[in-house]
């Protein structure tokens, strides 16, 4: 009895093919699409596509394991190449800024006016807590936040707190910028993270942040340098309290695919709101970058009320016109 | 038409390319996926400790404490938060780690991984590593006792996470809509059966005429793990052909003479049966393995609920 054997046919007829392929993406494995010269690139997505249909031809006439073990491991592996990360990191930071991340913010505009909804109710009840009984204070600001700028601190004290940097040495700002930096970043990525435990902590978080803040104002408030501590606050405040109000905002995306899923199953929601979450994160720790810059350099070196106030207020406006206009329009292939 | 995907093992994942065609992944091992993340760590930790020496030095003779220990704050900061992004941006979803143990980061959905879906997986890693990591080297004193036990409580939800569902899937994983998977590569290797068949593709070896009885008893289970025992190498695989050359031979009743090479018995007939089984397989019947419902073959009424496993 004699039968042609078609699969071994099948193979012969294609077998270039796929060594060809295998070869490209053993390349690209090692050393990175990019290396390829552009007639191998130009060469990889048909390759890949006449692999893929090998495998589906071969799934349905080949018994031969080894083959079949080839192919799909072979596809997989042109497939990772073809459809990988496609931007490389610099082309994805491009994106991001122009596009990416305002989009996200005006996409989740509703958790981030939420979240800075807590904010402001926290910041209103210490204010008015610490208004009405000074001891309140001790309650919201740690000691070691306070930093003796306590009830019990001379007026001249706190006063002397809003200028006292003109006389601090460069280097000394820049220690003081890169750690406001990565202690603001680590919160503002922990607000978003602490999402996954339903949004609870995060709503703790940027209440308490609240509270301090409304404690802080109080107290100087009292003495009478409101004025004045408003515009040391500004200068960084207004890009870092919106940062911060973009990290609650982003766990309160996450709470919320996971609270109200809609139509979709719980995970499909978390994978589509996550990513958009992922992202405002990522801006979000970008502008408390610039917001330890403002406040380790720009804060300590510039002590005019009015030119803070010009800083602090441009900043936000420039914020605010980036958040509602950059990037519409722009348009991305996203499911 | 006959089934495009045989049933498949647990663990596997079936993935619609754009292309319409189903990619099978294997998901990663839960172990070589804590394996690779511990590589990744003490990488890590190694490059913080480089830059950082090399700026001590570097900048010691400048004499500015600020600057070095600002930047040595910054540095690990960045490095702690972008080591895992950058790679997994970089080397299509894996990291130095992932490289190593052979695994990768790819869409659930089938489409490109996307930057954004990076950044959202690893941010995670800030509660479900970083987080209790730091947590668990502070101090403790009596009164901690009980922040501990939360810390471990903490910890452990989100270490057995990917226990606790089919996916493997981390707290990043879910939020990202990723899969890590396995991806090792396959050597296409010789053609068993080409030898039988080398001229003209034609699978007979007039040797050993086999009849359509014969080839019908057994399935592709059978044939593919005799595959295997004609790709076995080593010292024993002599005598293993032998023995399943006759077992084969009692089993078909085989009449002609007793074939004095085993192996060539064994290619001979592995070819003869693959293109039967082929063939049928192109008329729409899939015969997994030699318990399936077949007319003439034997134990025509035992047959196993899904088929043997795939292996």
């Amino acid at each position: 009895m004699t039968t042609p054997l078609k699969s071994l046919e099948f193979r012969r007829e294609r077998e270039r093919t796929w060594r060809a392929l295998e070869d490209l993406v053993a390349r690209a494995e090692k050393r990175g699409l990019k290396a390829l010269p552009a007639e191998d690139l130009l060469r990889l997505p048909t390759l890949y596509r006449a692999t893929l249909s090998s495998l589906s031809v071969a799934r349905a006439i080949s018994l031969d394991q080894n083959v079949l073990g080839y192919l799909e491991s072979l596809s997989a592996r042109a497939y990772f190449q073809v459809y990988g990360a496609r931007s490389s990191l610099w082309e994805g930071l491009v994106y991001f800024l122009r596009a990416g991340f305002p989009g996200a913010v005006r996409a989740t505009a509703g958790a981030n006016l939420l979240a800075a909804l807590w904010m402001i109710l926290g910041g209103a009840i210490g204010f008015l807590l610490v208004q009405a009984n000074a001891d309140w204070y001790y309650t919201f600001v740690g000691s070691g936040m306070a930093g003796g700028r306590t009830p019990a601190a001379s007026t001249e004290f706190l006063r002397d707190g809003l200028y006292d940097g003109a006389d601090t040495a460069a280097d000394m700002l820049y220690l003081f910028a890169t750690f406001l930096f990565s202690h603001n970043a680590g919160i503002g990525m922990l607000a978003f993270a602490l999402g996954f435990a339903l949004g609870v902590p995060t709503v703790l978080l940027l209440f308490y942040n609240g509270l301090t803040l409304g404690a802080f104002l109080a107290l100087y408030g009292s003495r009478g340098l409101l004025w004045e501590l408003v515009a040391w606050l500004s200068v960084h405040g207004t890009t870092e309290l919106l940062a911060i109000v973009l990290c609650g905002g982003g766990g309160l995306v996450i709470a919320g695919a996971i609270v109200f899923p809609e139509r979709e199953t719980r995970l499909e929601s978390l994978a589509r709101r996550g990513r958009t979450a992922g992202t405002l994160i990522m801006g979000a720790v970008l502008m408390l970058f610039v917001a330890g810059l403002l406040e380790g350099f720009a804060r300590q070196l510039v002590t005019d009320v009015a030119a803070r106030y010009a800083i602090g207020g441009a900043m936000l406006a420039f914020w605010l016109t980036y958040f509602a206009l950059a990037g519409r329009g722009a348009h991305r292939d996203d499911d | 038409m006959a089934p495009a995907v045989q049933a498949r093992a647990r663990g596997e994942r079936r993935l619609l390319t754009p292309e319409g065609v189903p990619l099978i992944f294997r998901l990663a091992p839960r172990g070589e996926r804590a394996a690779a993340v511990l590589i990744d760590l003490v990488l890590m930790h190694l490059g913080i400790a480089a830059l950082v020496l090399a700026f001590v030095f570097g900048l010691d003779w400048i004499g500015i404490d600020g600057v070095v220990i600002g930047l040595v704050i910054l540095i690990s900061f960045l490095v702690r938060s972008f080591y895992f992004i950058y790679f997994e941006l970089r080397w299509q979803g894996q990291t130095p780690g992932k490289r190593a143990l052979g695994i990768r980061v790819i869409d659930r959905r089938g489409g490109y991984l996307r930057p954004d879906s990076v950044f959202a997986r690893n941010l995670l890693r800030e509660v479900e590593l970083f987080l209790p990591m730091t947590l668990l080297f502070l101090p403790s004193e009596g009164s901690q006792a009980w922040f501990n036990l939360l810390t471990l409580v903490w910890v452990g939800i989100f270490l057995l996470l990917p226990f606790f569902n089919r996916d493997r899937l981390r707290a990043g994983d879910i939020v990202a809509g990723t899969w890590v998977i396995a991806a090792p590569k396959a050597v296409l290797l010789d053609d068993v059966a080409a030898e039988a068949a080398a001229a003209g593709a034609v699978a007979a070896d007039a040797e050993f005429p086999f009849t359509r009885k014969q080839l019908e008893i057994y399935g592709i289970y059978e044939l593919q793990t005799l595959e295997e025992v004609l790709r076995q190498q080593g010292p024993q695989s002599a005598e293993t052909r032998r023995e399943v050359a006759r077992r084969i031979q009692r089993k078909i009743a085989w009449a002609g003479p007793e074939p004095a090479d085993a192996e060539r018995f064994l290619k001979a007939f592995y070819a003869a049966l693959r293109a039967h089984l082929e063939a049928r397989m192109l008329f729409g019947e899939r015969r997994e393995n030699q318990h399936a419902r077949k007319n003439g073959g034997k134990n025509g009424s035992k047959r196993p609920p899904d088929g043997p496993a795939k292996t």
